[in-house]
C-alpha cells in the first residue's frame, strides 16, 4: 500500500540519500523510498514483529528504544535524512528527539497527527471527551500518543529548540492534499508533515 | 543387553526419520600438507580438518554457508552421526530442511577448528616432529589462525566464496575475523551472541577455569596422557564454571530452583540441591568427551580475540574492509556477552557504513540462548537467511 502522504515525503528526499527511518514499524516507508528515490535506508524499531518483518522484507533495521536515545548509535551527521513518521506522539521526549535526530542527519521529517484538525476540537470543545476518531483511534485511557500537539505546538517547539522549518504539508484523512488545508492548515490538517534543519 | 539396545534405535530412528533433521551424516577429513603460519609464531606443517557438510551445493557453487563452533562445540552441528545417537548435532535446532539454515537451500559446512580434539589436528595428534601426541606442546591458535584454516577448507572445497559465514559466542568472533581477513570471501556475516574483545571479567572466568585444570595433581604439566591418566576434577570444575555463566539467575531459578534431591537438607557436602547435581553431572560428562588442552587452548583464542588491538583500539577502523552484509543478535539475559557487547559491534558496523540488522531478543536463558529455538529468534534468523539471494551481489540500495 503506498500511502498518499509518503508522495510528499519522496518529494522532498534527494536520489541515493542516507535515510534514517525511527520508528520505522514493518519497513514499508524504507523499501518505498528504495524503490522511488534508491536511497540508503536503516530503521529503527522495538517491536519484535516489526523488526522481522523488516528482515523479511530484507531491509536492514536496529532493534532499539526510541526513548532511550538515538545519539549513542550513529556518529554526527552520518545522515543526510531522518525520518520519524507518527511517533513523536508516542515518545516520552520528543524534545529530546527532535534535538538528537538534527545532531545525527541534515534534514528530518517528522509527520504526526493533529491535535489542531477540527474534528479534534469539536470533540474537546464542543462535546467535551477526549478526540477519538480516525486519526486517533485509541480511548484516552489506554493510547500511545501520549504527547499530542497542534501545529503551532510543534512550530513553537521547533522555534525553542532553534530548528528551521523547511517545509511544511498538510493532509486530510485520505492523507490528500487541497486548497482548503493550505488556507487553514491548523483546523483542516488531519495530519502535519514537517521538513526541518538546525537553523544556521 | 541386547534387547535394550533396539529401543534406543528406535528413540534416533524417530529423529533420524524427521522432515526437519538432515539425518544421518558422516564425518569427512581434509588433509593439507601446506605449513600454515600461526599468529604465535609457530607454524604447523601438515594437518588434518575434520567436517560435516549438510545439503546440496548448487552448480554456481554460490549457496555455501559455513557455521563456526563455540568453546566446546565440533564439527558436528545438525543430524546424527549413526542410527543409536540419542542426540543430535549441537545446532540441529537451527539446521535442516525447513529451519532458519534452511539445508533445501543451503550447502552447510561444518568444521572442528584447529586444536579440537574432535579430529582435526589438536594436542591429541600426533606431532611429526616427535611423533608423540603433542598434548601441551600444541601451539596456542588464534581466531584469526582458524579463519585462515578455514579458508583453506574452503578451497579445498573449490567454494570461491561463502553466501554466509554464521556463528555463536566464540563463533561468533570468528565471523568478525571472515568479514575482516577475506572480506570478497563472505557475503553474508550472522554474529550471534559475540562480543568485539572479552571483558576482564570474561578473562578472569576463563583464567579461573584454567587454573582448575592447571593445577589438577593429574594434569602434569599437560602431559597427562603420556602418564596414564587425566585431570577429571580440574577440567569438571572447568566445566562446571562454563555453565554456571552460559546460565542466567532467572534460568536456573526456573530450572532448579532451591529443590532439593532428597527432599531434606542433610547437613553434609554431598550434592543435596538440583543445581548441584546438574553442575556434577554436566562437569563429569564432559571430561569424558573433550580434551583438557584443548579447553585450554580454546580459552586462550577467547582471551587473546581483539581485532580492534591494531587498529588503534578502534572497532570501526577494524571493521573497514568488511564487504558482508551483517545481522547481529544478542539475548537480553545473556551476561556472559550481553547485549551491551553486541551493540559495540553494531555501532562501529554502523560507523563503518556497513549494512547491518540488529535483533535484541528477549531470553531468560542466558548465554545458551543461542542454542535455542526461540520463535522470534528463529524468525529472525529464518528471514535473514531467506533474503539471501545468491544468484545476484549484495542489493546496492540497503544500507
Amino acid at each position: 500500500m503506498i500511502r498518499p502522504d509518503w508522495h510528499i515525503v519522496e518529494q522532498w528526499i534527494a536520489p541515493h540519500s542516507r535515510v534514517l527511518d525511527l520508528g520505522c514499524g514493518d519497513g514499508s516507508l524504507m523499501a518505498h523510498l528504495l524503490e522511488r528515490r534508491q536511497v540508503l535506508a536503516v530503521g529503527l524499531e522495538l517491536d519484535d514483529d516489526q523488526v522481522a518483518a523488516c528482515i523479511e522484507a530484507g531491509l536492514n533495521v536496529i532493534q532499539e528504544d526510541l526513548d532511550s536515545g538515538i545519539s549513542d548509535w550513529f556518529a554526527p551527521m552520518s545522515f543526510d535524512f531522518v525520518i520519524v513518521s507518527q511517533t513523536i506522539q508516542a515518545m516520552r521526549h520528543p524534545e529530546r528527539l527532535l534535538a538528537d535526530m538534527l545532531s545525527i542527519a541534515r534534514e528530518g521529517i517528522v509527520t504526526f497527527p493533529n491535535m489542531g484538525y477540527w474534528r479534534n476540537r469539536v470533540q474537546l470543545g464542543l462535546l467535551g471527551h477526549m478526540p477519538f476518531n480516525r486519526a486517533l483511534p485509541n480511548p484516552w485511557y489506554n493510547t500511545p500518543n501520549i504527547h499530542l500537539c497542534t501545529l503551532t505546538d510543534f512550530e513553537s517547539l521547533c522555534d525553542e529548540l532553534g530548528l528551521e522549518i523547511l517545509d511544511r504539508a498538510v493532509v486530510d484523512s485520505a492523507r490528500r492534499e487541497s486548497a482548503l488545508l493550505r488556507a487553514f492548515p491548523n483546523w483542516f490538517g488531519e495530519h502535519a508533515i514537517y521538513r526541518i534543519k538546525r537553523r544556521a | 543387553m541386547s534387547e535394550v539396545a533396539p529401543k534406543i534405535a528406535i528413540t534416533g530412528a524417530v529423529d533420524v526419520a524427521s522432515n526437519h533433521s538432515v539425518g544421518i551424516v558422516h564425518p569427512q577429513t581434509a588433509i593439507f600438507t601446506a605449513p600454515l603460519a600461526l599468529d604465535c609464531g609457530r607454524s604447523l606443517p601438515r594437518y588434518a580438518l575434520v567436517y560435516e557438510t549438510y545439503g546440496q551445493l548448487n552448480e554456481a557453487g554460490s549457496n555455501a554457508v559455513l557455521i563456526c563452533h563455540a568453546l566446546s562445540g565440533d564439527h558436528h552441528a545438525a543430524g546424527f552421526n549413526a542410527e543409536t545417537e540419542r542426540k543430535p548435532g549441537w545446532w540441529d535446532s537451527a539446521i535442516g530442511p525447513g529451519k532458519p539454515i534452511d539445508t533445501s537451500r543451503f550447502f552447510v559446512v561444518c568444521l572442528n577448528n584447529l586444536g579440537g580434539c574432535k579430529g582435526s589436528t589438536g594436542p591429541l595428534s600426533i606431532d611429526p616432529t616427535t611423533d608423540k601426541p603433542y598434548g601441551p606442546d600444541f601451539p596456542i591458535v588464534t581466531v584469526r589462525d582458524w579463519v585462515h584454516a578455514q579458508h583453506r577448507l574452503m578451497q579445498y572445497l573449490g567454494l570461491s566464496r561463502w553466501a554466509a559465514v554464521i556463528g555463536g559466542s566464540l563463533g561468533g568472533m570468528q565471523v568478525l575475523q571472515w568479514s575482516i581477513s577475506y572480506p570478497e570471501a563472505i557475503a553474508h556475516a550472522v554474529v550471534i551472541a559475540a562480543a568485539p574483545k572479552l571483558s576482564a571479567q570474561n578473562i578472569a572466568f576463563n583464567e579461573v577455569a584454567r587454573q582448575a585444570i592447571i593445577t589438577d595433581p593429574e594434569f602434569h604439566g599437560g602431559r597427562y596422557a603420556e602418564a596414564g591418566t587425566l585431570p577429571r576434577r580440574g577440567l569438571m570444575l572447568a566445566r562446571m564454571l562454563g555453565h554456571i555463566t552460559y546460565l542466567s539467575d532467572d534460568a536456573m531459578r526456573a530450572k532448579f530452583g532451591r529443590e532439593l534431591r532428597a527432599g531434606q537438607v542433610n547437613y553434609g557436602f554431598d550434592v543435596e540441591f538440583q543445581v548441584e547435581s546438574y553442575l556434577r553431572y554436566q562437569g563429569t560428562s564432559f571430561v569424558d568427551r573433550f580434551d583438557a588442552n584443548t579447553y585450554l587452548l580454546m580459552t586462550k583464542a577467547l582471551d587473546y580475540f581483539d581485532p580492534a588491538h591494531e587498529c588503534g583500539d578502534d572497532l570501526m577502523t577494524a571493521l573497514a574492509p568488511a564487504q558482508a552484509d551483517f545481522l547481529v543478535v544478542s539475548f537480553t539475559s545473556d551476561w556472559r556477552f550481553a547485549p551491551m557487547r553486541s551493540r559495540e559491534i553494531v555501532r562501529a558496523l554502523l560507523a563503518a557504513g556497513k549494512r547491518v540488522s540488529y535483533a535484541e531478543i528477549e531470553s531468560n536463558h542466558g548465554h545458551d540462548a543461542f542454542l535455542m529455538n526461540i520463535p522470534y529468534y528463529h524468525r529472525v534468523l529464518a528471514g535473514y537467511m531467506a533474503n539471501i539471494n545468491w544468484a545476484l551481489e549484495p542489493q546496492a540500495g540497503v544500507l
